[in-house]
């Protein structure tokens, strides 16, 4: 199924319409944030509503050593992010892991909020609700400024993406396999008695936290140069909401549920509003359907079992 | 002596749960606390695991004093508990909730990247722990599709896992058959013997399993120390027999 998957990805600007291919540099990018975002939201039991926040830092990152530092490697504009987005996480992450439930999202949606305000304000550095532009970074040294836009993103960054993608993907795949990730689903499933087995689940929470916001930030970098531009829009608090319906939609409970919910969000998104303009209301219908009828998502149907979760998020 | 407790008090606002109780628990003893409903029992093991801050008075484990330092830094010490109401992970497998134990005791949870499935500390000695309580045929089954009282079986072998020094055991047979307590109570006391746990302290009201495998019984009764001894003086104490004994045939069950 992975293999199939993989192949597919990989021959994919050969063979389908460009279009298809651009549409694809998004969810490239959203399954980076997922798969970081569901380390804290399945693996852990904690609902942010707040990654926009480490999106925007990501995003913001990439546009500012663009064009303010004249920095063009994507490689150093995705390790300034992760560090960026890890700095940034440590203190907020410190207080938000000391509440849980509704206490955590709402607090991560106030951090979320302060960020929003920042950018819409600090003018001079952010370019208030006009954003700033991205310029097109250079990848594994290689200067691409001959190419066409086109040509550019639907080729080697296109590759690069997924090569971000699966090395995030890998390095997840052995962090929740780990003791580590061992101790964050003994927390989530009952934290009373994580701790009475000597889990102090502050500070693993904390790891959880920290690590997600790196991968938000990561992925946030990604989701610039394919547009040329930022604005604050990604650190609205929205966009922390689709990431968790996103995630929703794949279904939490399942390691790839998040990167299938990307996957059919990005596509389900663009033909609805090709359809219809009110793209909001299909989808929020679909959001009804999903909690009520399918809690685990369509990983859930494909399984065909709901999972246990569902009742304590 | 591993554990003394010294004129502990209590306060819940006005009401006074225990009433300057004083104990002493020693290596390679099976103590169990019994009383009445209100004696007091639950604020005890509270105070006793650090869980609670006395109002008063203090809690030496291993001549360190322990009062309120909370779960996480009493398990690094070396002792574990279990609880009155069973406490699993529900989605966690057998072997997965024991490996969390292991981890635990070894301090690997700070390991990211390390594959668990590698570790063979951590997985042989998850075995050990499940084949020690009957559970290595259960091995793979989620905790929450467990029998009550193979969950409860669970609860109490995750804390050896930890490989305490003392255990405590908040009812460890309540809510199981009765054909199933003794099992429990069989292969809990081989199972500290083998991993060398020095002592267990229990809470219990089934007074069978009381007079059956305590060492020394602790009577408490509106927060005091009603009296202390073997079983067969507890079972010659009038007082004991009329205030906790006694109504224990009354009522079969509840919280303590």
């Amino acid at each position: 199924m992975l293999g199939v998957a993989a192949a597919a990805v990989l021959a994919l600007p050969l063979a389908a319409p460009v279009y298809h291919v651009l549409l694809m540099l998004p969810f490239m990018a959203y399954a980076v944030i997922l798969l970081g975002l569901n380390l804290l939201f399945g693996y852990t039991g904690l609902v942010s509503f707040g990654h926009a926040l480490f999106m925007g830092i990501g995003a913001y990152t990439g546009a500012v050593l663009t064009t303010h530092f004249g920095v063009r490697s994507l490689e150093l504009i995705l390790l300034t992010a992760a560090a960026l987005g890890a700095l940034v996480a440590a203190p907020v992450g410190a207080l938000c892991v000391r509440y849980v439930k509704i206490y955590f999202s709402m607090l991560t949606l106030a951090f979320g909020m302060l960020f929003y305000t920042f950018l819409l304000k600090f003018y001079r550095l952010t370019g208030g609700d006009e954003g700033i532009r991205v310029l097109r970074p250079s990848l594994l040294g290689f200067d691409l400024e001959a190419l066409a836009k086109i040509d550019y993103l639907a080729g080697p960054y296109y590759y690069y993406s997924l090569g971000v993608l699966a090395l995030a993907a890998l390095v997840m795949w052995r962090i929740v396999h780990s003791a580590f990730g061992l101790c964050l689903r003994s927390i989530r499933d009952n934290p009373a008695k994580a701790e009475a087995l000597g889990i102090s689940i502050a500070r693993y929470r904390w790891y959880a936290f920290v690590i997600s916001a790196v991968y938000a930030a990561a992925g946030g970098a990604l989701l610039g140069p394919p547009t040329g531009n930022v604005d604050p829009t990604l650190a609205y608090w929205t966009h922390s909401g689709n990431i968790v319906f996103m995630t929703l939609l794949g279904g939490f409970a399942s390691f790839f549920g998040p990167v299938l919910g990307a996957f059919v969000f990005i596509f389900l998104q663009d033909t609805v509003m090709s359809v219809v303009p009110y793209w909001r209301l299909v989808f929020g219908a679909l959001l009804a359907f999903l909690v009520i009828f399918a809690p685990g998502g369509l990983m859930g149907l494909f399984a065909g079992r709901r999972p246990g979760e569902v009742s304590r998020v | 002596m591993i554990l003394r407790a010294e004129g502990v008090r209590m306060f819940y606002g006005d009401f006074c749960a225990l009433d300057g109780v004083s104990l002493a628990v020693n290596a390679g003893e099976f103590v169990s606390i019994i009383g009445p409903n209100g004696a007091g029992k639950s604020t005890l093991i509270n105070v006793l695991t650090g869980a609670l801050r006395p109002s008063a008075g203090t809690i030496r484990f291993k001549e360190r004093d322990i009062s309120g330092i909370g779960p996480v830094r009493l398990a690094r010490l070396g002792m574990a508990r279990s609880f009155q109401l069973v406490q699993i992970f529900p989605d966690l497998t057998v072997l997965e909730t024991l490996q969390v134990a292991v981890v635990s005791r070894l301090n690997r949870g700070s390991r990211l990247f390390g594959g668990l499935s590698r570790d063979r500390e951590v997985q042989e000695g998850a075995l050990a722990i499940a084949e020690l309580f009957g559970l290595a045929g259960k091995a793979h089954t989620p905790s929450k599709h467990l029998p009550q009282g193979d969950k409860k079986l669970l609860d109490v072998a995750s804390a050896f896992g930890l490989y305490p020094e003392i255990i405590l055991l908040d009812e460890p047979t309540s809510g199981v058959s009765t054909r199933d307590k003794h099992a429990i109570m069989e292969i809990l006391v081989s199972a500290s013997r083998q991993l060398g746990i020095k002592s267990i302290i229990q809470v219990e009201h089934d007074m069978d399993i009381v007079f059956g495998y305590s060492d020394r019984i602790i009577a408490l009764h509106q927060g005091r120390v009603l009296a202390g001894g073997t079983p067969d003086e507890i079972k010659a104490n009038e007082e004991v027999v009329n205030t906790v004994v006694g109504r224990r045939t009354v009522t079969p069950d509840g919280g303590g």
